[in-house]
């Protein structure tokens, strides 16, 4: 519990738009507690650029509790900074020492257009669950909960793959810029499951599809975005996923999906 | 104004089924020629535009965020409940119904409550059918627990993460319907007003925070699902960009606000540990079970590591208070209590503006009794993330928790078909009031979201368009719709030129959030009330006079952002400082110092058992009240005991 006060140099990713050319800023942020989070720090020094007049630095972040997958950013070349399994907005500021030198960047990656000094656009990721991460389910035409049974193995494990917060960081991290991680795991939660077997044979397929589209490079096994996962998504869920998805390109049953893809 | 319910009347288990069944319907083929705007993408608003959608109506859905997949729904821990009995412990919907009306302190509409507790079961349905992963027994069927409040185990949940499963299972239903071109989703657009015309909602005015473009959006009906307002707190367990807008434009535009000083505050968060903290974490209620709450009972031993503190110089204040419920006190209850020993200087750890706001949670004894294996497996990811987040390890130390605000159970005044009294503005979710009365029920919050969203506003909202058919077609050239894109791109500009520009808006938030922490929190009283009531028009003046924005409105912006969000706080503060002190009664999350018994909530059912719904009159200090009477035939008001 007891407190030290730091004194950090911070060289900020500064943008103004998507076709800006980018630059770092540097900034001291002193008189930092260790109690801060990584957010409050950006903050003290946001309050202070606003009343000197300068142009605070835009960053994305919501529920600062690290669910919401809002915020983002790689800190001294590491997605989400130094902790394992913690997102920014958990980072605290005694991950670090008196006198330390920050560099912050944004997510970097083609399908991730930087809107704003570390603000980037992830609707890639949002696309790529319209091409086919649901269950086809009417509202109000569900049967009673209790009747279909899953072992509690199976959901255990969707629950695992499910854990996913659509940061994007598996990206950042990757040297292909591959969302394979985040698409992975949304087809493993959904194919593990019954009630997901229905859409089995297309999801992969087209899910993987839209993925290329966006722009995100293929995995070639690095395993970094295991590694930058706050939530600790597994990299087996790309295997499974390469499985569902030539289970689709062999089975005559599928390409089967009408809608506008 | 007139305030009228619609309740449907009749046995109240027929209630809902009679109302549909007289509801005006819109045939398949005429869906697609309406539109309707949903704003907000959390359990209600993301639940209600897929709902809608998948009906063939064109929806139109606006969320702040960069994705609806973020709303604050996410953060929900704990569970769902639904009358499920799966525990064969002798639930029913008549149960739940029974214990929302109760746990709600006599305060909510018996109609509406009864609906909710019907529908909490094919909410679990649907979401099965969706794929959200619940926790399962080893017979591969769903699993439950127990939450406070209630004597039966009917609390759905997946892992910690209840409100992320369920938000991410609507989300993903709403993505099937953007797909399929029946939902158009814009994220990163903040609603800042509404369009009224001819009397009714027929749309709302936009900034894409992306450009600073500020657009009308004509339909022919509006939703509201915007969420709470616990953000006017400054610090609060809400995400940070949690805001009141949407609400409040309506509420300005003739919406009535029911019953604004109906706020619940969490027991266990994080507490605050300098001036510089943003928000707070809530760690979960179920540490209640195995930690026993403790100061110091002597001032001089507050700053001492506790390990050091001997046994009988320990407070272990809720347990010698309320020796039937111990620790297990509801949350309203353990909430004043850490506060009325934190204002007597017994408070521990970091001292922030002259003050310990702390109090211990020692599972010392638990982990003793249990052993350590056992405590990790019951709150090892809990611990983790305390330690993270305040450096300490509570195996080895005691947790220090504070309350703080976590949910508003007031908001825009519905009638039972969840319409507000301007006609074609619909509320579903945490911006409405209804249901929760006084005081929510743990795990009922994920429940009345996917109620409203799923299975109520799919149908009133047919109701509605069945009944007015065709409107008239509206442009957006028309007086109404320029006037109020005027009046947004005036606000941003008064915003944007204050004459004296000092400070950023999160320097008038704090000082705001502290005024309403302090004096309309966790226990209120007349003086401090009409003192809130002259410091808040005097910080608002400084507000507009001061704040200060960096940068332009026709770009990413987060500042102004911020301050537009701020300047509407400040309003709703005021009412809810109004609203606390016209209501000369404690009851729920309200509690005024002058009307207790013995330290207990003393309700004033003769006077209060009536919503208040606050009417905008032009001047944010002088709002016009007006009365919506609670009758109950059904569940006959008691007093809560927890002694």
């Amino acid at each position: 519990m007891s407190e030290e006060l730091l004194n950090l140099t911070l060289h900020v990713w500064r943008q103004d738009g998507p076709n800006d050319a980018g630059r770092f800023e540097t900034h001291q942020a002193n008189g930092i507690s260790t109690h801060m989070s990584f957010l409050e720090m950006l903050d003290v020094v946001n309050e202070d650029l606003i009343e000197r007049d300068k142009s605070p630095i835009a960053f994305d972040h919501d529920c600062r509790e690290g669910i919401c997958g809002s915020c983002g950013m790689v800190v001294n070349g590491v997605a989400h900074g130094p902790q394992k399994l913690t997102t920014v907005c958990q980072l605290h500021m005694r991950q670090f020492d008196d006198g330390h030198e920050v560099w912050l960047e944004p997510w970097r990656a083609s399908g991730f257009p930087v809107v704003k000094d570390l603000v980037v656009d992830r609707s890639a990721l949002d696309r790529i669950i319209q091409a086919g991460g649901y269950i086809s389910i009417r509202t109000g035409s569900a049967s009673e909960a209790n009747e279909m049974p899953i072992a509690k193995a199976i959901a255990d494990q969707a629950m695992d793959a499910a854990e996913c917060i659509g940061c994007g960081a598996c990206v950042a991290a990757c040297p292909n810029a591959s969302a394979s991680l985040f698409t992975a795991a949304k087809i493993s939660h959904l194919s593990l499951l019954p009630q997901g077997q229905a859409e089995r044979q297309d999801r992969a397929r087209t899910m993987v599809a839209q993925m290329d589209a966006e722009g995100f490079g293929g995995c070639t096994n690095h395993g970094e975005c295991e590694a930058a996962c706050p939530k600790g998504v597994s990299l087996q869920w790309i295997a499974r996923m390469n499985r569902e998805l030539v289970r689709s390109m062999v089975r005559s049953d599928s390409g089967t999906k009408s809608g506008r893809r | 104004m007139q305030l009228r319910s619609n309740e449907p009347t009749g046995p109240i288990e027929h209630r809902w089924e009679k109302h549909k069944e007289s509801s005006k319907l819109v045939a398949p083929a005429n869906r697609r020629k309406h539109t309707v705007i949903v704003v907000g993408s959390g359990l209600a608003g993301g639940a209600a535009a897929a709902s809608l959608g998948e009906m063939g109506y064109n929806v139109k859905c606006f969320c702040y965020q960069d994705s609806p997949r973020r709303a604050h729904s996410i953060a929900a821990q704990g569970g769902i409940n639904a009358a499920k009995n799966y525990q064969n412990d002798g639930d029913s919907v008549y149960r739940l119904f029974y214990d929302t009306v109760k746990g709600g302190d006599f305060r909510s509409r018996e109609s509406n409550v009864y609906r909710l507790a019907q529908l909490s079961v094919n909410i679990i349905d649907q979401a099965v059918a969706q794929g959200v992963p619940f926790a399962r027994e080893y017979g591969g069927l769903l699993a439950n627990r127990s939450f406070g409040g209630a004597q039966v185990s009917r609390t759905f949940y997946a892992r910690g993460q209840t409100g992320q499963q369920l938000l991410l299972g609507a989300y993903q239903a709403l993505c099937r319907q953007i797909e399929e071109g029946t939902v158009e989703m814009m994220p990163r657009t903040e609603m800042l007003d509404l369009i009224v015309h001819d009397g009714r909602a027929r749309g709302i005015v936009t900034r894409c925070m992306k450009t600073g473009k500020i657009s009308p959006h004509i339909a022919d009906m509006v939703v509201l699902c915007t969420g709470g307002y616990g953000n006017v707190f400054y610090l609060s367990t809400n995400a940070k960009g949690c805001n009141c807008m949407a609400v409040w434009r309506a509420h300005r535009h003739g919406a009535a606000f029911a019953n604004p000083c109906y706020t619940q505050i969490h027991p266990t968060c994080i507490p605050q540990s300098g001036s510089y903290q943003s928000k707070l974490t809530l760690m979960s209620e179920s540490l209640r079970n195995d930690g026993r709450v403790w100061v110091p009972r002597k001032k001089e031993d507050v700053t001492k590591r506790p390990e050091d503190i001997p046994e009988e110089d320990r407070y272990y204040y809720l347990e010698e208070r309320y020796p039937a419920f111990g620790n297990l006190v509801p949350r309203d209850v353990a909430s004043r209590n850490a506060l009325y020993v934190t204002s007597e200087g017994l408070g521990v750890g970091l001292e922030v503006d002259g003050e310990r706001r702390g109090v211990y949670l020692d599972f010392s004894d638990a982990i003793n009794r249990l052993g350590e294996e056992t405590i990790r497996e019951r709150y090892g990811n809990l611990f983790d993330m305390y330690e993270r987040i305040a450096g300490d390890s509570p195996y080895k130390t005691p947790m220090r928790i504070y309350p703080a605000t976590h949910y508003t159970m007031g908001g825009l005044w519905v009638d039972y078909n969840l319409q507000t009294t301007i006609p074609g503005l619909f509320s579903g979710g945490e911006a409405n009031f209804s249901d929760h009365g006084a005081n929510r029920l743990g795990a009922s919050a994920l429940m009345q979201g996917l109620a409203d969203g799923y299975f109520v506003l799919p149908f009133t909202v047919g109701n509605y368009l069945g009944e007015v058919r065709t409107l008239p077609p509206l442009d957006e050239n028309h007086a109404d719709v320029t006037r109020a894109v005027r009046a947004v791109e005036e606000r941003i500009h008064k915003l944007m030129n204050a004459p004296e520009p000092k400070h950023a808006p999160e320097y008038f938030h704090r000082k705001l959030g502290r005024i309403i922490w302090t004096k309309c929190g966790m226990s209120r009283n007349k003086e401090g009330l009409e003192e809130a009531l002259r410091e808040i028009p005097k910080l608002r003046d400084q507000f507009w006079r001061e704040v200060k924005i960096v940068g332009s409105g026709a770009e990413l912006n987060q500042t102004l952002e911020r301050a537009g969000r701020v300047a509407d706080f400040f309003e709703l503060g005021e009412l809810m400082c109004i609203d606390a002190l016209q209501r000369e009664e404690s009851c729920g999350g309200h509690f005024r110092e002058e009307y207790e018994e013995n330290g207990e909530a003393l309700r004033d059912d003769e006077r209060f058992s009536h919503v208040s719904a606050w009417e905008w009159t032009g001047n944010p200090g002088e709002p016009r009240l007006h009365k919506e009477p609670l009758t109950f035939e059904y569940v006959k008001p008691s007093k809560r005991s927890y002694k």
